[in-house]
């Protein structure tokens, strides 16, 4: 670990004060520890911005929530109107991480966990997202828990969150303080970025911009909501496949449906054109066949994920029925 | 001190005579508190005055020679004491330390080899000065592909020869039913919690490591033999032992890079690998190919028995997986033909790791006899009675013990065995299926000493320079004694983890707990014939219990009898002829149930049974801890473990707890252990036979047999991953 300098953020504000590219902000560090450790991030300065007042959990007056971007994920996944109203995100936040992280990570800090990508790590190992320009050693190499959607020739990692494929399919805005003060609010379906030839770069947050709060609308009425995740021992791994579904039938016919997955893409991945195949249709094993064609029809496998693919399919299509059946 | 080797069949009579009624017990750990509560301290804590922390440096290219090491950006680093390469003493390729390296120090036979020690006034700076130090090399043979590298069919390594007894191919020729089938099995980190760490100091010409070792007395001997100095100059120190899994039998890189490092800065110095360097620093088990041929006749009576694989090693290793270990005398057959082949790879060195050849062998074979068993229309239970040998099919030696008829009867009548056909029984979502596996692991007893001391206060203390690396050394010890000397188990001080202690066999091969409690047995023995002296009796005639000895209704209390000066004794015991007459090994029986998910194809255990002959269990707890954590190790490694090399680079790509996949706890279903209990007097004094590696062997194979039950899919290529088995799935 590279010796750095700690300072405690008295406010918001100050917390942003600094725009420097070597500047973290750390709350419950369960990932920029880690990579410290390993020299995968080697910030000169830390924030620690664990202190400021963004803990709490608010009813807004639309019927939706206002979270903040300190509480942790323990504390978010068991809040009563988290289980009532948004079970999708109380059952993506169980489906993460262990008990001991989840009483430490923090909502803000979960939608910027960086990819669990194995070459990510490796810092003897080129990686574009790692060090621009570089390569990515995961394209040729082992790429079991890499994406299949949304890739480039520069990079394939996948975004680690289950709770940030929960608030896709939930529509969220994260709501943040710049740098100049200003506040902004940012859908979630903007938040992220493809990697392109620019994997380093995940986010359209600005040097300094804090993330403060993350609202959630109010759910559809009478939407049945589920969050399945796929992976390779029962807790405690990431998804290899995950869907986070909200989905609502009426008279006989799906009327909204809100779909996002994790585990295929370098964000928490959401397609319209999957939820188009199924609105307004009655539910059929036939059209959601169709759903899974429209997710599925630009995947690409790079080797050792190829069985995603497939997996993603019988996933989405299991998922549909549960979420749309008796 | 009284020796005595297995010579005959051993005839106890404290053990027998006991009333303390402490021995077998389910005690719980004796330290176990000193645990929970941060009292007990491993190699790295605890900080002598002036200690420095140090980095290892680990070669930059998998294979190749080193040609020049520029420090410079690490040593202008502020903490930075020193950086210390070229010394002709450190460790090379092998990661068991050795006095003379086979090749030049430059040689490089893995990537992350260590190279150079950085000592700093902590460990971040040392860590990061470690990342700073610039290795040059000029390209090897880079082989990082066991699967595309040559086959050499007589390995001069290993220590399990190869075995031809009779004409396979005549055999199998002349054969009713030839089943023939390959396994595979991936590479296997032995994954301690604790991880490979040591503090090492000077005081004069002597040196003292705390280490964290598995088999101290040995470790003294390599220590002194790397360094080229005396053994006397060297004192090891393991009170506490955070898991070893085979990882710690040897002498870890990190202990002589510490005490080179402590020389030279004439301070005590420190070192804990950071967990991705233990991938590269500690052993492995190697992957293996393993080839399976059997012939039978039309009801499934053995007649020929194979077991051919391949398994890796560098060129500075010396071990070989030892693939059939487990399967020599498990089924009958007169043709049985033994080996493994070796390829030479540049990665990691291979060694041994939980149950080294058991745990992968068992694998193939019980996966074998399951897919035989199909085969043959038969009860997998009722082929393996058909096979089970009278005497040791291989020698023709008579068992010491063998139960594992009773194994398989017990465990199926508690487990309910009733295998329904593949792919049959569907509950929602999930298919459910059932399978079984025998388990086999030979029993060794090798030379331990110990020291019994029975204090004038009537209390005793029992000296070996055994380890507890987790599995309740120090409260067996505790309980043979106060057993054999009528005591409480509060009044017995178990002191072990010192070599200046009796040298013993140390946690390794499960032979520790049989081999260092005999020594106990027998030095406990001498007590008792001098405390009959003493009230003019003979030993047989002693009754003993809670501190009082009774002989013909007249009772004395140990502490009358000692009069002051403890009385002391000194044991050894060890193999003998009757090691070499009797064929010995621990036995039993692997049941489990399963649930695949028949969308995903996610494995869930929902419950397993193991029945086992281990001879006399010495407390019903942690023996059963050690098998339940051995079929945890089998559910880890049937379903997830998994080491992965980049074949262009010779790096892992997973070697740390985040995608290195062991079993967690929601992955663990309830586990029951049984035991057939039968004292084995050929064994060795105490009668108790290997645990330790025993839980693992078949546990795997029980698992996998079991996935194929629910779903028809038969994987041969270990772990059973959930994208082997999508294919074979219903269709959604």
């Amino acid at each position: 670990m590279k010796t750095f300098t700690y300072e405690k953020a008295t406010s918001a504000e100050a917390a942003v004060a600094d725009t420097a590219a070597t500047t973290r902000f750390i709350a419950g560090g369960t990932n920029l520890l880690d990579l410290m450790k390993l020299q995968v991030e080697t910030p000169e300065k830390l924030v620690d911005i664990s202190r400021l007042p963004l803990a709490e959990i608010e009813d807004m007056d639309d019927g939706g929530l206002r979270i903040g971007a300190l509480v942790p994920n323990s504390d978010l996944a068991a809040d009563s109107r988290v289980i009532e109203r948004y079970e999708v995100l109380s059952r993506a936040l169980l489906a993460g991480a262990s008990g001991q992280l989840r009483n430490k990570a923090t909502t803000g800090g979960n939608l910027l966990q960086r990819t669990r990508c194995y070459y990510f790590y490796d810092t003897s190992t080129p990686c574009n997202k790692r060090e621009r320009g570089t390569g990515c050693s995961a394209i040729g190499g082992f790429n079991r828990i890499l994406a299949v959607l949304g890739t480039s020739d520069q990079c394939i990692a996948t975004h680690p969150s289950d709770m940030a494929v929960a608030m896709r399919a939930l529509d969220a805005t994260i709501v943040t303080l710049k740098h100049d003060g200003d506040k902004r609010r940012l859908s979630i379906h903007d938040f992220y970025r493809l990697p392109g030839d620019t994997p380093d770069i995940e986010t359209v947050l600005e040097p300094g911009e804090l993330i403060t709060h993350v609202e959630l609308p109010a759910p559809p009425q009478g939407a049945r909501q589920l969050y399945s995740k796929v992976r390779d021992r029962a807790s405690y791994a990431f998804a290899l496949v995950s869907v986070a579904g909200v989905v609502a039938v009426e008279d006989g016919k799906i009327a909204s449906a809100a779909l996002a997955f994790g585990g295929l893409g370098p964000m928490p991945w959401r397609d319209a054109a999957v939820e188009a195949a199924l609105v307004g249709k009655v539910p059929s094993d036939d059209g959601f066949a169709a759903a899974a064609d429209a997710l599925l029809k630009g995947a690409q496998g790079f080797g050792s994920n190829d069985f995603k693919i497939p997996l993603a399919r019988r996933t989405l299509i299991a998922c549909l029925r549960d979420l749309t059946g008796e | 001190m009284t020796e005595q080797m297995m010579d005959a069949p051993y005839r106890p009579h404290g053990l027998t005579n006991g009333e303390q009624g402490v021995l077998g017990q389910p005690l719980p750990r004796i330290e176990g508190a000193a645990k929970v509560t941060g009292q007990a301290t491993y190699a790295y804590e605890g900080t002598p005055a002036g200690i420095a922390y140090a980095g290892i440096v680990g070669a930059p290219r998998g294979s190749g020679t080193i040609e020049r090491i520029d420090a410079s950006a690490a040593e202008a680093l502020p903490g930075v004491i020193a950086v210390i390469h070229g010394d002709p003493r450190m460790p090379a390729g092998e990661a068991n330390s050795r006095a003379m390296p086979s090749f030049a120090s430059d040689t490089v036979f893995h990537y992350g080899q260590p190279v150079a020690i950085v000592v700093a006034e902590n460990q971040a700076v040392a860590r990061e000065a470690a990342a700073l130090v610039v290795v040059e090399m000029t390209p090897g043979q880079d082989r990082f592909d066991p699967r595309a590298e040559p086959i050499d069919t007589a390995p001069k390594i290993g220590f399990l020869p190869p075995i031809a007894k009779g004409d396979l191919d005549a055999a199998l020729a002349e054969a009713a039913v030839v089943f023939d089938q390959t396994y595979t099995t991936p590479i296997h980190f032995p994954a301690a919690m604790e991880p490979h760490a040591s503090t090492a100091w000077w005081e004069d010409d002597k040196l003292i490591v705390r280490s964290s070792n598995q088999v101290i007395g040995a470790a003294r001997g390599t220590i002194a033999q790397a360094l080229g100095i005396d053994k006397d100059k060297v004192r090891v120190l393991a009170p506490y032992v955070g898991g070893g899994f085979g990882g710690k039998t040897g002498v870890g890189p990190e202990v002589i890079l510490a005490a080179i490092a402590a020389e030279k800065i004439g301070r005590p110095v420190k070192v804990a690998l950071p967990r991705r360097q233990t991938a590269y620093l500690v052993h492995h088990r190697s992957d293996t190919v393993q080839h399976i041929k059997i012939g039978c006749d039309e009801n499934g009576i053995i007649s020929a028995f194979a077991h051919l694989s391949v398994a890796a090693q560098h060129d500075d290793g010396e071990f070989l997986e030892p693939v059939p270990f487990g399967t020599l005398p498990l089924y009958r057959g007169a043709v049985r033909h033994f080996k493994t082949d070796l390829v030479r790879v540049d990665l990691p060195a291979t060694g041994a790791v939980r149950a080294p050849g058991e745990a992968v062998g068992t694998f193939a074979v019980e996966c074998a006899m399951d897919e035989l068993a199909e085969q043959l229309g038969l009860d997998p239970i009722e082929l393996r009675k058909r096979n089970e040998p009278d005497t040791d099919p291989l020698s023709g030696k008579p068992f010491s013990t063998r139960r594992m008829i009773d194994c398989y009867d017990d465990g199926a009548t508690r487990f309910g065995w009733n295998p329904q056909p593949p792919a049959s029984v569907r509950e929602g979502e999930w298919l459910i299926g059932t399978g079984m596996a025998a388990a086999l692991r030979g029993n060794f007893t090798v030379n331990a000493e110990a020291i019994v001391r029975l204090e004038a206060d009537g209390r005793a203390i029992v000296e070996t320079d055994m380890t507890d690396i987790g599995t309740g050394t120090y409260t067996i010890l505790a309980q043979t004694v106060a057993e054999m000397l009528g005591l409480p188990i509060a009044d017995v001080e178990v002191r072990i983890g010192d070599t200046d202690l009796p040298p013993s066999a140390g946690s390794g091969g499960s032979f520790g707990a049989g081999s260092a409690c005999s020594a106990a047995v027998l030095a406990c023995e001498d007590i008792l014939t001098e405390l009959a002296r003493r009230i003019n009796a003979s030993p047989d005639e002693l009754r003993l219990k809670d501190g009082c000895v009774r002989v013909a209704g007249r009772e004395t209390a140990l502490a009358d009898l000692v009069r002051g000066e403890p009385i002391v004794a000194r044991a050894k015991s060890g193999p003998g002829a009757e090691s070499k007459r009797t064929s010995q090994a621990s036995h039993g029986a692997q049941f489990c149930e399963v649930a695949v998910n028949a969308v995903t194809g996610e494995v869930r255990v929902r419950r397993m049974i193991g029945v086992y002959d281990v001879g006399r269990v010495l407390n019903r707890k942690t023996a059963a801890n050690q098998l339940i954590g051995g079929m945890v190790w089998g559910i880890a490694y049937a379903l997830s473990e998994d080491g992965i090399v980049d074949t262009r680079t010779g790096h892992f790509v997973n070697p740390d707890f985040g995608e290195y996949h062991v079993a967690v706890n929601a992955d663990v279903p309830q586990i029951e252990v049984h035991f057939i209990e039968e004292v084995d007097t050929s064994a060795n004094p105490a009668g108790a036979k290997g645990v330790g590696e025993l839980g693992i062997s078949g546990a795997g194979a029980a698992v996998a047999n079991a996935i194929y039950n629910a779903t028809g899919v038969r994987v041969r290529d270990f772990p059973v991953t959930l994208d082997k088995l999508l294919a074979g799935l219903p269709p959604v």
